[in-house]
C-alpha cells in the first residue's frame, strides 16, 4: 500500500499534475473534434478513434485529477472503480444496443 | 419580445395566480420588515450550514411543491371529473401534467427526503454536520433556485407541455416553441448540481464521519439507504446533466442529437432519460424504505427484522436499477431479445423489494406494536405499496406492457408506488422526526383523521384508474366522449382526489394547531427510539449536535447505551468543538444560476453570461478565500447543557 501523500500535498508548489492534465484533456478533445470533423476517415474508424480518445482521458483524469493513486483503502477504491466501469459499460453499450437492435 | 408576450395572459386561473403570488410576495416582505426580521432571515437561515436547517429549508420547500404540484392534480381531476368537460383547454392541461409531474419527482419528492436526511443523517451516525457544510448549503439554494425558475415559468413566459418526460420530438422547438421548454430544461439541470452535490456530500458524511464504534454494519438503516441511494445519485444524475445539456443545445444553438431532421435520434432522448429516470424511481424509494424500517422497528419495540438481508437487498436494487430503463419504452419496438431481457430484469428486481416487505412483517411480528401516527404510514405503505408492486410486474411482462402502455393502469400503478411508497414515507418520516426539528410533537389525534383520509382518498382515487386503463383509457388526454362509459369511475376518482387534498391541508392545520397547542418535549427522545438521533440532550439538538460523541457497541446504538444506562455524561469529556462558518456565497451563487438559466430560458445571452460569469466570481472568491471555521468553547457547552437540564 503505497503512504498517503499528505506530506507532499501541504506543500504549496506550482500544480503541475493538474496542468498538465487539463491540457492533455484539452488536447484529446480537440484531437476527437478534429479526427470527427476534418479527417477523411471511414465512420467505423472514426467511431473506434473517439472511443480510444473517450477512454483515455478517462484514465488520465482519474490519474492527475481524482487521486486514484491517494488510498488506504484499496478495496473500497476497487469497488468503487468497478461499479463506475460497469455503470458506464452499462450505459454506454446498453443503449447503443438497445437503440441499433431491431433496425438492423 | 413584447410585454404582453412575456407574462401570460388571457385565463382567468392565471390571472388569479398573478394575484397570490402578488399578494403572497407583499405578505411576506411586509411582515418581515414589520417586524424586522430581514437581518435575522439572513444570519440564521439565508446563510446557514447548519445540516439542520438546511434540512428544515428542504422540507418547507417540498410542502410548497407538495401544495403546487397538488393543486395541478386537483385542477386535472377537475377537468377529468366529466366527460366533455370546458374548465381547461388542451395546451392547459398538458402544461398542468407537465409541472404536476415534474414537480412532484423534482421538486418535492427528492428534497422532502433529502431534507430527512439532511435533518436525521449526520445525528444517526453521531457526526457535528455533514462533510462538507457549505457544499450542503450549495446543494439547497441551486435546488431551490431550480425549482423557482421551474415554478415561474406558468405566469412568465409559459409552462412547459411536453409532459415530464419530455420525449422528442414533442419537445422541440418545432412542436413546442416557446420559452417553456427550456424553463424545464434549465430549471432541473440547475436543481440537479444541488442533488448531484447532496449525493457526494452523504457518501462522504457516511463514510469518513460515523462515530467511534459505528462499523457499516452498524449504521441504522436509514442512513444505509441514504448511502446508497446517495451512489446511485451520483452515477445517475450525470446522465440526466449530459441528457438535458444536449436537448439545451438542440433547443438553443440547433444542433441534432435528438432532432428528426439533421440526422438526430429521437428516441436517444427517451433512452437517455430513462437511464437516469429508473435510477431516479430507486432515489425516491429507497430512503422511503430506510424511514420505514425505523419507524417499524422503533414502534414494534424490537431490532429490525434481518438487518443485513435489508443492507444487501437495497445494494442489490441499486444495481438493478441500472440494468431496467428500457421497460419505460417496450414499445418503443426494439427486438424481441431486448425486450425480453429487461422484462426479466425488472420482473428480478421485485425480489429484493419483496424479501423488504417480509422483512418488515418479521419486524412486527411479536412485537409490542404502538399505533402511533408515524406508524400507521407505514403500515398503511405495505399494503398499498403491495399493489402498486404487484401491478409492477404485470407490466414488466413487454408483451402485456403493449396492452397497458400509456393507460390509466400504468397512471394507477406508479402512483401507488409513488404515493403510497414515497409520499407515505415523506408523511411518516416528517411526524416521526417532527420533534426533533421543533421540539414538539404533531397532534396525534389530527395525524390520525389526516392519515385516514388520505389513505381513503388515496384508495378512492387510484383504485378506479387501475379499471380505467383496462377499459381503454389512454393517460394524457384533456377530456373524453360519454359514450367511452369513463364517466362514472373518473367522477369517483375526482372525489378521491379532493379526499386526499382536504388531508394536506388537515397536515398544514396541524403543524399550526401543534406550535400552538403541543406541550413542548423536555427529552430527546419522545417516542423512546432505539437510534442515535434520540440520542441528543434537550429535545432540540444544539447547532453542533452533541456535547460529547457518543460511542457505539452495536446495532440501535441508543437504545443499547440506555440498556447499559451509560448516559451519565461526564463533564471533563466536554472538549472545544470545531464548526463550519457561515457564508452568503452559496445563496448568492445560486441567484446567479437563477438570473443566467432565466436568460437562457427566453434566449437573451447577455443575460445569461452575466449570470454564469457571477457565478464564477463567487467560485473565484471561495477559492482564495481562507476561513478556517470557529471553536465552540467549553464553557458555552456547559452553558447549553445547564440550561437543558433546568
Amino acid at each position: 500500500m503505497a503512504k498517503p501523500q499528505a506530506a507532499v500535498q501541504n506543500k504549496r508548489t506550482f500544480p503541475f499534475k493538474h496542468f498538465v492534465g487539463y491540457l492533455f484533456s484539452i488536447v484529446l478533445t480537440l484531437l476527437a473534434v478534429w479526427v470527427a470533423f476534418e479527417s477523411e476517415l471511414p465512420a467505423k474508424v472514426i467511431m473506434n478513434v473517439i472511443y480510444i480518445f473517450a477512454f483515455l482521458q478517462a484514465a488520465l483524469q482519474l490519474l492527475m485529477f481524482m487521486h486514484i493513486t491517494e488510498t488506504s483503502n484499496g478495496r473500497i477504491q476497487t469497488g468503487t472503480i468497478l461499479f463506475a466501469v460497469f455503470i458506464a459499460i452499462t450505459v454506454a453499450a446498453g443503449s447503443v444496443w438497445v437503440m441499433s437492435a431491431g433496425h438492423s | 419580445m413584447k410585454w404582453d408576450e412575456f407574462f401570460v395572459t388571457g385565463d382567468p386561473l392565471i390571472y388569479g395566480a398573478d394575484v397570490a403570488i402578488a399578494v403572497t410576495v407583499l405578505a411576506i416582505v411586509s411582515v418581515l420588515t414589520y417586524f424586522k426580521r430581514w437581518g435575522w432571515l439572513w444570519r440564521e437561515w439565508l446563510t446557514t450550514v447548519d445540516h439542520k436547517k438546511i434540512g428544515i429549508m428542504y422540507l418547507i420547500s417540498a410542502i410548497l411543491m407538495l401544495f403546487r404540484g397538488g393543486v395541478d392534480a386537483l385542477i386535472m381531476r377537475t377537468q377529468l371529473a366529466v366527460p366533455n368537460a370546458g374548465f381547461l383547454n388542451s395546451q392547459h392541461y398538458n402544461e398542468i401534467f407537465t409541472t404536476h409531474g415534474t414537480i412532484m419527482i423534482i421538486f418535492m419528492a427528492m428534497p422532502f427526503l433529502i431534507g430527512l436526511m439532511n435533518v436525521v443523517v449526520p445525528l444517526q451516525i453521531g457526526a457535528r454536520d455533514v462533510a462538507y457544510p457549505y457544499l450542503n448549503a450549495v446543494s439547497f439554494w441551486t435546488f431551490f433556485m431550480g425549482a423557482m425558475l421551474f415554478n415561474i415559468s406558468f405566469v412568465i413566459g409559459g409552462s412547459p407541455s411536453a409532459g415530464w418526460t419530455s420525449y422528442m420530438p414533442l419537445a422541440s422547438n418545432e412542436l413546442s416553441p416557446g420559452p417553456g421548454q427550456n424553463y424545464y430544461l434549465l430549471g432541473l439541470q440547475i436543481s440537479g448540481i444541488g442533488t448531484l452535490l447532496t449525493g457526494i456530500n452523504f457518501i462522504v458524511t457516511i463514510l469518513k464521519m460515523r462515530a467511534p464504534g459505528m462499523t457499516l454494519l452498524r449504521m441504522p438503516i436509514f442512513t444505509w439507504s441514504t448511502l446508497v441511494t446517495s451512489i446511485i445519485i451520483v452515477f445517475a444524475f450525470p446522465i440526466l446533466t449530459v441528457a438535458l445539456a444536449l436537448m439545451t443545445f438542440d433547443r438553443l444553438f440547433g444542433s441534432h442529437f435528438f432532432t428528426l431532421s439533421g440526422e438526430g435520434l429521437d428516441m436517444l432522448w427517451a433512452n437517455l432519460f430513462w437511464l437516469w429516470g429508473h435510477p431516479e424511481v430507486y432515489i425516491v424509494i429507497l430512503p422511503a424504505f430506510g424511514i420505514f424500517s425505523e419507524i417499524i422497528s422503533t414502534f414494534s419495540r424490537k431490532t429490525l427484522f434481518g438487518y443485513k438481508a435489508m443492507v444487501y437487498s437495497m445494494i442489490i436494487i441499486a444495481a438493478l436499477s441500472f440494468l431496467v430503463w428500457v421497460h419505460h419504452f417496450f414499445t418503443m419496438g426494439t427486438g424481441a431479445l431486448v425486450n425480453s431481457v429487461f422484462s426479466i430484469t425488472t420482473m428480478a428486481i421485485g425480489i429484493p423489494t419483496g424479501v423488504k416487505i417480509f422483512n418488515w412483517l418479521f419486524t412486527m411480528y411479536k412485537g409490542r406494536i404502538q399505533f402511533t401516527t408515524p406508524m400507521l404510514w407505514s403500515l398503511g405503505f405495505i399494503v398499498n405499496f403491495v399493489i402498486g408492486g404487484v401491478t409492477g410486474v404485470m407490466l414488466a411482462m413487454a408483451a402485456a406492457d403493449y396492452q397497458y402502455h400509456n393507460t390509466y393502469f400504468l397512471v394507477a400503478h406508479f402512483h401507488y408506488v409513488l404515493i403510497a411508497g414515497t409520499v407515505f414515507a415523506c408523511f411518516a418520516g416528517f411526524h416521526y422526526w417532527y420533534p426533533k426539528m421543533f421540539g414538539h410533537k404533531l397532534n396525534e389525534k389530527i395525524g390520525k383523521w389526516c392519515f385516514w383520509l388520505f389513505m381513503i382518498g388515496f384508495n378512492v382515487c387510484f383504485m378506479p384508474m387501475y379499471f380505467l386503463g383496462l377499459a381503454g383509457m389512454p393517460r394524457r388526454i384533456y377530456t373524453y366522449d360519454p359514450e367511452s362509459g369513463w364517466f362514472s369511475l373518473n367522477f369517483v376518482a375526482t372525489i378521491g382526489a379532493f379526499l386526499m387534498g382536504a388531508a394536506f391541508i388537515l397536515l398544514v392545520y396541524n403543524i399550526y394547531y401543534s406550535i400552538r397547542r403541543q406541550k413542548p418535549e423536555v427529552s430527546g427522545d419522545p417516542w423512546d427510539g432505539r437510534t442515535l438521533e434520540w440520542a441528543t440532550d434537550g429535545a432540540i439538538p444544539p447547532h453542533y449536535n452533541f456535547a460529547v460523541i457518543p460511542k457505539v457497541t452495536g446495532l440501535d446504538a441508543f437504545w443499547r447505551l440506555k440498556k447499559e444506562k451509560q448516559r451519565e455524561r461526564i463533564d471533563d469529556a466536554i472538549l472545544p468543538i470545531h464548526m463550519p462558518s457561515h457564508s452568503g456565497k452559496p445563496f448568492m451563487m445560486s441567484v446567479f444560476f437563477f438570473i443566467s438559466g432565466f436568460g437562457l430560458v427566453f434566449e437573451w445571452f447577455w443575460m445569461g453570461i452575466v449570470g454564469a460569469v457571477g457565478v464564477l466570481v463567487i467560485m473565484i472568491l471561495r477559492s482564495l478565500e481562507c476561513d478556517k471555521g470557529y471553536y465552540v468553547s467549553v464553557e458555552e457547552i456547559k452553558r447549553d447543557l445547564s440550561s437543558i437540564k433546568q
